[in-house]
């Protein structure tokens, strides 16, 4: 197994993302997602396990059911995240940075490495609702259009991480 | 003229069409980047890693010149690329509840498909949480729906607010921006 290749200048990292959230402002008229994907699955999940008609009289759940279909697959932001998981892969395998492993810091053990990952995930989803998106669809997406909404979003998610991180510090020493 | 999909250059399939080529390139640079490794992620919270601002900045100030010039060329109309609407208040609150996440987490809802594609279990981790707490957040609507619709503002950008032109805003994000990435440099060269 050959060593993995350095990663590139976060500038550059940057640029590239930035050209291509601007090739989708131009191309299909709106910007990157993420949370919202995870939305239409869990959507969608819920049309197959309750019946379209019910879920859909959910209000949070309906606008995720465009059509009244509950294929995921008809969903932008699903694709657009299937290629996002192509992507990255790709690129790590390319670099030799593929690897089966538990990333964490010194401080805890795998266990709790996973268990502190799906307690962030559950907090972060629950956020992402009520904020509308993440850091693709509201941060990066809506901050370069200078949305207000976003850049409050900007503002209150690295305060907060600031504000906590002494208390997680043991997670990441 | 752009959007291709808002002047009638594209239709419905073909803008599915582009969903995974754009995706798959969004992926390729935020790994590319070391956006996929959660301890990378998680330096940004203790300043000892500054890769999440730079990426996250130099992608924003591209997009938003871009956007802002190819406006002026009368290649793009950005009035036509769709502006999320603001509801300050729950934002305000979601996004100080997605920083604790993203912070205990160690990776956000895009950079965990990147980190599970690439063989990271923490990274699945992540993804499953992140469905749990979306289907939370639908079963517990009902209750969270005051604060969900509070504060509605409509499409509004920071330059409404403060009723100044579009290209004074691109200037002054621009110059924070920069700054942002001198203090960055600063807080590298002292760490070491």
């Amino acid at each position: 197994m050959r060593r993995p290749r350095p990663y590139t200048d976060p500038y550059l990292a940057g640029i590239g993302v930035g050209l291509v959230l601007l090739a989708a402002y131009v191309v299909v008229g709106q910007g990157l997602g993420a949370s919202g994907a995870f939305a239409s699955v869990v959507a969608s999940g819920t049309a197959a396990l309750q019946g379209t008609a019910r879920a859909a009289m959910v209000p949070a759940v309906a606008p995720y059911l465009p059509f009244g279909v509950s294929s995921p697959l008809r969903d932008w932001l699903v694709l657009e995240l299937m290629g996002v998981v192509a992507g990255g892969f790709a690129s790590a395998w390319l670099a030799g940075r593929l690897r089966r492993d538990t990333e964490r810091g010194g401080g805890v053990s795998s266990a709790q490495r996973m268990t502190a990952a799906i307690a962030g995930g559950v907090v972060m989803g629950f956020g992402a609702k009520l904020a509308r998106g993440c850091t693709s669809g509201q941060a990066l997406s809506g901050g370069a259009l200078l949305s207000v909404g976003s850049w409050i979003f900007i503002a209150t998610c690295f305060a907060a991480g600031y504000a906590c991180a002494p208390l997680a510090r043991r997670l990441w020493r | 003229m752009t959007p291709l999909t808002e002047t009638g250059w594209l239709g419905a399939a073909g803008a599915l069409a582009a969903a995974p080529v754009i995706g798959f390139a969004f992926g390729w640079f935020l790994e590319r980047g070391g956006l996929g490794s959660a301890p990378k992620l998680a330096g940004q919270f203790y300043l000892t890693d500054l890769t999440v601002f730079k990426v996250m900045f130099s992608a924003l100030l591209t997009a938003m010149l871009g956007a802002f010039w190819l406006d002026r060329l009368g290649v793009l109309q950005l009035d036509l690329v769709y502006l999320p609407e603001t509801f300050a208040l729950p934002q305000a609150v979601g996004g100080a509840l997605f920083g604790v996440g993203f912070l205990v987490a160690g990776l956000c809802p895009g950079t965990s498909c990147v980190a599970a594609a690439t063989g990271r279990r923490d990274g699945l981790g992540v993804i499953v949480g992140m469905l749990i707490g979306v289907w939370l957040f639908n079963a517990a609507f009902v209750w969270v729906e005051p604060l969900y619709s509070a504060t509605p503002m409509g499409s509004i950008r920071l330059t409404d607010l403060v009723d100044i032109p579009s290209g004074a805003g691109v200037a002054g994000v621009t110059a924070l921006a920069l700054i942002g990435f001198a203090v960055a440099g600063r807080i590298e060269r002292a760490d070491r």
